[in-house]
């Protein structure tokens, strides 16, 4: 249902619909990963139909708002807890990720979630989200870059030329192998 | 041959490939294993990550912390006279005549081939009184 893509973070606030006897229904708020305000909503209303007695044509939306993110110039360390359903069974599952922005986090889990698990972005609940310090990571591949101090080479390195970037060489024939060492 | 250029925090980086392709920047903190985060405000580079495909890692350096802001990024680099120390290295100076070259007119080509035969034509002289 929810294609993945680049994610953003989005506000939904809604409640039933006020009736004679019940004018000031209670109202609900959740925090909806999703790429677009109306996919936002549709998964507002899948949620909330699974917690409380409420859908879409018995409810509103009051409010549909974008949580950008306060400060995008540092990398943050975020764990992720989920729930997702494999072939077998649903399964609860803690990641961490590294990046700039929750939603770049949580764009990587998606991502990250079809490549090792095969697992499609329907099959997959966000419970919850949190910044980590770095002495508080789980998982040794974030806690090796996360570490003061660390600095490592780059070897082989190989140049594509797809997408239009130059060529691998400035001529098209040469009688020299390319290098991929670079220091 | 061991590694001498490192993916580390204050490495001064050449950007090869995007809208800012032949800046200098410092590299401010290490994503992952493929991107970095860069800054450089001195050159003129926005803070950005970036992918380490797209930068080339150069031999200079500068003492900063991690996550360092623009105004301490931009005294570290005073400070290690990084701007005059890249124009300096051939690197950069090879940079810059290619740069050079592409922009030439024909005026200036024919000044090229003018000044080039004076040369030849100095050091041909030379070659003959050491000959002889």
């Amino acid at each position: 249902m929810t294609v993945a893509g680049v994610m953003r973070q989005y506000q939904v606030v809604g409640r039933k619909a006020a009736t004679d006897d019940h004018p000031n229904p209670e109202a609900y708020r959740m925090v909806i990963f999703a790429p677009n305000p109306v996919i936002a909503k549709s998964k507002f209303w899948y949620y909330l139909h699974q917690f409380r007695k409420m859908k879409k044509t018995t409810g509103e939306i009051l409010d549909c708002v974008e949580i950008t993110e306060k400060n995008c110039r540092t990398v943050k360390n975020y764990g992720i807890w989920l729930r997702y359903s494999s072939r077998s069974g649903t399964h609860n599952m803690y990641r961490e990720f590294r990046d700039v922005k929750l939603t770049g986090a949580v764009s990587q889990l998606y991502d990250e979630m079809a490549g090792r698990h095969r697992c499609r972005p329907r099959s997959i609940q966000i419970i919850r989200t949190a910044t980590v310090g770095a002495k508080d990571l789980k998982r040794t591949n974030g806690m090796q870059f996360a570490k003061a101090g660390v600095k490592f080479p780059l070897p082989h390195r190989v140049s594509s030329a797809k997408r239009g970037q130059r060529a691998l060489s400035d001529s098209t024939y040469t009688t020299v192998r390319p290098t991929t060492f670079f220091g | 041959m061991p590694f001498t250029r490192y993916a580390e925090v204050g490495r001064i980086v050449l950007v090869n490939y995007g809208p800012e392709s032949g800046k200098i920047a410092t590299i401010v903190d290490i994503v992952d294993q493929n991107k970095c985060l860069i800054d450089g405000p001195e050159s003129g580079v926005a803070r950005q990550v970036i992918p380490f495909s797209r930068i080339a890692l150069t031999d200079l350096t500068v003492k900063i912390q991690r996550n360092a802001r623009a105004k301490t990024l931009k005294a570290a680099w005073a400070e290690a006279e990084t701007t005059t120390k890249w124009e300096a290295t051939s690197w950069a100076k090879k940079l810059s005549m290619k740069k050079k070259r592409a922009t030439l007119t024909d005026f200036d080509r024919f000044k090229v081939m003018v000044a080039k035969k004076q040369k030849s034509a100095i050091i041909a002289k030379k070659m003959e009184e050491l000959s002889a």
